[in-house]
């Protein structure tokens, strides 16, 4: 699940595309440039969302059941993010869509802020704890009548909130670049990237200072008890050197793809920096689950708190879903040939005409 | 295990669950079924060189985008719903429901999603086999799809495959291939499949069928009902053919369903199957009116086709309420009271393994697995409760059986008219293919009315009641987001008829000094 998760980060840069979507989009034929650039890789984002639910549900039944069921505004709100981007790409321009294009604009900036903030809140809650209590039978209840919103009253939350959606505008301009070629919309990305890199990086250093520095959720290995350990999760970077190295890496090509797109005007930064925000996110993950760490704590009864071992499901179905997730090479090979072979050709002013014979958003 | 039930919570969350769920199947049949026909189209063109079999499949597709975009939209909302609304159930069942899921994210959603990059996009950028391959690997990828949830949604029916652990108190798989391989579950993929099929080759039919009418798009229109007459034809007859698999699967394991989809209250043997009938209004189990106000039926047709024995005993609702001793049916009551006593043997096991108490422990368990199997029944006070509500079953199943046989007429009908030229002699004929397309999705509907809210009150069959299964918020924020969904939701299938129509109005694409007719 962590590896689906690091992905998803990585995809956003669809949803940070949308949200520059009027910034270097100045006239129809460039904002149509950037729906279609954008409008090819949706799906992945979308489907690794999926199967990120999907999996966790499999693999993380309790965490499902307590997370969804509890934060449930956020968790609703969030959906409606991602109902509202399905339909807009294909109904923007299409004669008779009832709200007129500017309002299926607005849906994709909807889901490019909020959808990525949302996100980026909720991981937080990772570290910073929810308000929740389980029974013995494992059937959790919210503490709050606010259900999830209240995560929004934590400055810890909003600034990884904030840090993802300034990175996942950084991967989009980095990827617009890549993509597209009109010269007018390049130099604009080239621009956008330094605007968002800059906050990004201020707002993820804040979280990661916090994060080194707070009090972890610890599990006693023998007794299963969850207790509050100082430095949790600085330690667990420190005494799992792989995470160290992944984090440590992932952070250096995040900001090498960021540099040579700048300072080099290479085209090639989204690939380096994706790749750095998969190994990045990936350690986070790790420093989360492993090392005898609660990775969804509950900031109302510390022990109601879910760990690897107990919020998992059977080894029989993860012994299943182990089987089953054999064919993510063969997805992954796939989407890359595909990838490949719709891309080979960057989008063009050319081909944005309605009377082309292509599809066009 | 559940302190307190909020029926209101109940009733709104089944009722946003139902809302979202009819929403999403107004679009996902479309797509299972359009995309082979699509992948035949392109077929025919890339083996003939015939351009017009290519504008055939490009229009198809346009058509396929437009409903796709909001099918994946709405299914988002369907999958993150039994999370959000249905968490007691995520946990009870999550050990097993959760894989075919997850199984469906990692094979089908991808397959999916990657390749209809390509057919969208791939027109003219890759090869055209490349292109075909892709439109293929789209259909299959819909059609796996299907498999996994439908195998995840046969499993509530008919749960097999699992044990249920006190420790952690939730039911656990114990053999993937029974879940996978249930006769509900490949039954139910066949049954819904087919009509997937039958519907997206109705929607083709309806459309070719008013460009006949209006005399425009001649060519493609007549080459679209030839293929989609044969598909859907096909499609409607499996329909048919699995349906009898699906009554039969009802009658060994789901007796209460079965006495509703017959309007049956006292069981006998050498039952018959009621072809028609009007059911006596404020009929209730256990009262002295009659059954119906008239009816037709098949003699011992429903003991032939549940039991495959013309004499065979059938259940009705009196029996499965009050019990019946010849036939070692238990009464609710009885199934109640020992479910009350398991409740209470996992309540004590519990509170022992607390306690450190081993002897406890033991004597706990042992008592629970001695009631187990009615666990479920221990959450009800009313006997009578444990059935659906007959007449809207009753009806239901007879609408889908009436429109399906209806459909198979016309599918062979119109099918027949086309091959012999002859179906723009009368413009009925034409006006019969428009009609059968929301005949087609009366049917589905009912159909699916019958399986999920016979299914009631079980959110997974004799195991786990839906009242159980429910999130522990409150009723206020389920129905906020009840009206929020709605809203948005019925905005936005209007705007996606909208488009659609403007589209079919439209056409397809004309190339420069080409011709349709």
């Amino acid at each position: 699940m962590s590896v689906v998760g690091s992905f998803l980060v990585f995809l956003l840069f669809v949803q940070g595309g949308q949200t520059l979507l009027g910034v270097l989009g100045k006239n129809e034929m460039e904002k149509t440039m950037i729906v279609n650039s954008i409008g090819r890789k949706w799906e992945f984002t979308f489907t690794t969302l999926v199967l990120f639910a999907a999996g966790m549900f499999a693999s993380f039944p309790l965490f499902y059941a307590t997370s969804f069921g509890g934060a449930y505004y956020a968790w609703k709100i969030f959906l409606i993010c991602f109902v509202l981007q399905a339909v807009s790409f294909e109904y923007r321009r299409k004669k008779g869509n009832l709200l007129g294009q500017k309002t299926y604009e607005g849906f994709l900036y909807v889901n490019g802020f909020l959808g990525t903030f949302l996100l980026g809140a909720a991981v937080a809650t990772f570290f910073t704890g929810s308000s929740f209590i389980r029974n013995d039978y494992n059937l959790s209840t919210w503490q709050t009548e606010l259900y999830g919103i209240e995560i929004l009253f934590n400055f810890t939350n909003i600034s990884l909130g904030l840090a993802i959606l300034f990175l996942a505008r950084t991967l989009g301009a980095l990827y617009l670049l890549n993509n597209i070629n009109y010269d007018i919309i390049r130099e604009r990305a080239r621009k956008q990237i330094i605007f968002n890199a800059l906050p990004f990086l201020v707002f993820f250093l804040y979280f990661m200072i916090r994060v080194f520095l707070m009090d972890g959720y610890a599990v006693n290995p023998d007794t299963k008890v969850v207790f509050m350990e100082p430095y949790k999760y600085l330690n667990n970077y420190l005494q799992m050197p792989v995470a160290l190295v992944l984090f440590l890496l992932g952070v250096v090509l995040v900001l090498y793809g960021i540099g040579i797109a700048i300072f080099k005007r290479s085209d090639k930064g989204i690939w380096f920096s994706g790749s750095g925000t998969i190994l990045t996110v990936l350690s986070i993950f790790f420093i989360l689950g492993f090392n005898n760490t609660s990775f969804y704590p509950s900031s109302s009864d510390i022990q109601s708190s879910l760990t690897i071992e107990n919020a998992s499901s059977s080894l029989y179905t993860l012994k299943a879903m182990t089987y089953i997730s054999l064919f993510v090479p063969v997805i992954l090979g796939y989407i890359f040939f595909t990838w490949r072979a719709i891309d080979k050709g960057k989008i063009n002013p050319e081909d944005m005409n309605d009377n082309s014979d292509q599809h066009v958003y | 295990m559940i302190d307190f039930i909020d029926l209101s919570l109940v009733n709104w969350s089944r009722g946003q669950f139902a809302m979202t769920a009819i929403i999403h199947w107004l679009f996902i049949p479309l797509t299972i079924g359009m995309t082979y026909i699509i992948a035949i189209a392109q077929t025919i063109h890339v083996k003939t060189g015939d351009p017009e079999w290519e504008k055939l499949a490009k229009f198809w597709a346009k058509l396929f985008g437009i409903n796709f975009a909001i099918g994946v939209g709405t299914g988002i909302i369907l999958g993150l719903e039994f999370g959000t609304n249905w968490s007691n159930y995520s946990w009870i069942s999550g050990d097993i429901f959760g894989a075919p899921l997850a199984a469906e994210g990692i094979m089908a959603f991808f397959l999916e999603s990657t390749f209809i990059t390509i057919m969208f996009f791939g027109w003219g950028k890759v090869s055209k086999k490349f292109h075909l391959v892709s439109c293929y690997l789209v259909a299959f990828g819909a059609s796996l799809s299907a498999l996994w949830i439908l195998v995840a949604n046969a499993w509530m029916n008919y749960p097999v495959g699992m044990v249920f652990n006190p420790d952690t108190a939730r039911h656990e798989m114990i053999d993937f291939w029974a879940v996978l391989l249930s006769p509900f579950a490949i039954n139910k993929f066949l049954h819904t499949i087919a009509s997937g099929f039958a519907i997206g080759s109705f929607f083709i039919i309806a459309i070719s069928s008013w460009f006949l009418l209006k005399k425009r798009n001649i060519l493609l229109a007549k080459r679209s009902i030839i293929i989609a007459g044969t598909f859907g034809l096909i499609g409607s007859l499996f329909v048919a053919a699995t349906g009898d698999g699906s009554a039969y699967n009802v009658a060994q394991h789901q007796p209460a369903k079965l006495a509703a989809m017959e309007g049956l209250y006292n069981g006998s043997e050498g039952v018959g199957l009621v072809t028609i009938g009007m059911l006596t209004p404020g009929k209730k189990v256990g009262d002295d009116k009659p059954d119906f106000v008239f009816r037709h039926e098949i003699p011992k047709a429903l003991s032939f086709l549940g039991f495959r024995d013309f004499n065979a005993f059938v259940p009705g609702a009196n029996d499965l309420v009050y019990g019946n001793v010849e036939h070692g049916i238990l009464s609710a009551e009885e199934r109640i009271s020992k479910g009350k006593l398991a409740l209470k043997a996992l309540a004590d096991y519990k509170t022992a393994v607390n306690a450190g108490d081993d002897i406890g422990k033991n004597n706990a368990l042992a008592e629970f697995r001695l009631y187990e199997e009615h666990m479920g029944y221990g959450h009800f006070a009313d006997p009578e409760s444990i059935l659906p509500n007959i007449p809207f079953i009753f009806y239901s199943f007879r609408l889908m059986v009436g429109a399906g046989f209806f459909l198979i007429a016309v599918a062979g009908f119109l099918l027949f008219m086309t091959i012999k030229n002859r179906i723009e002699k009368n413009k009925w004929f034409l006006r019969l293919g428009i009609l059968a397309f929301p005949v087609a999705f009366v049917a589905s509907m009912a159909g699916w009315i019958v399986a999920e809210v016979g299914r009631q009150p079980w959110t997974i069959q004799d195991f786990l009641p839906t009242m159980v299964s429910v999130s522990n918020i409150n009723t206020t924020a389920v129905l906020l987001t009840f009206w929020m969904f709605l809203a948005i939701l019925i905005i936005l299938v209007i705007a996606e008829v909208r488009i659609m129509l403007f589209a079919i109005k439209k056409g397809p694409e004309q190339k420069k000094g080409g011709s349709n007719v």
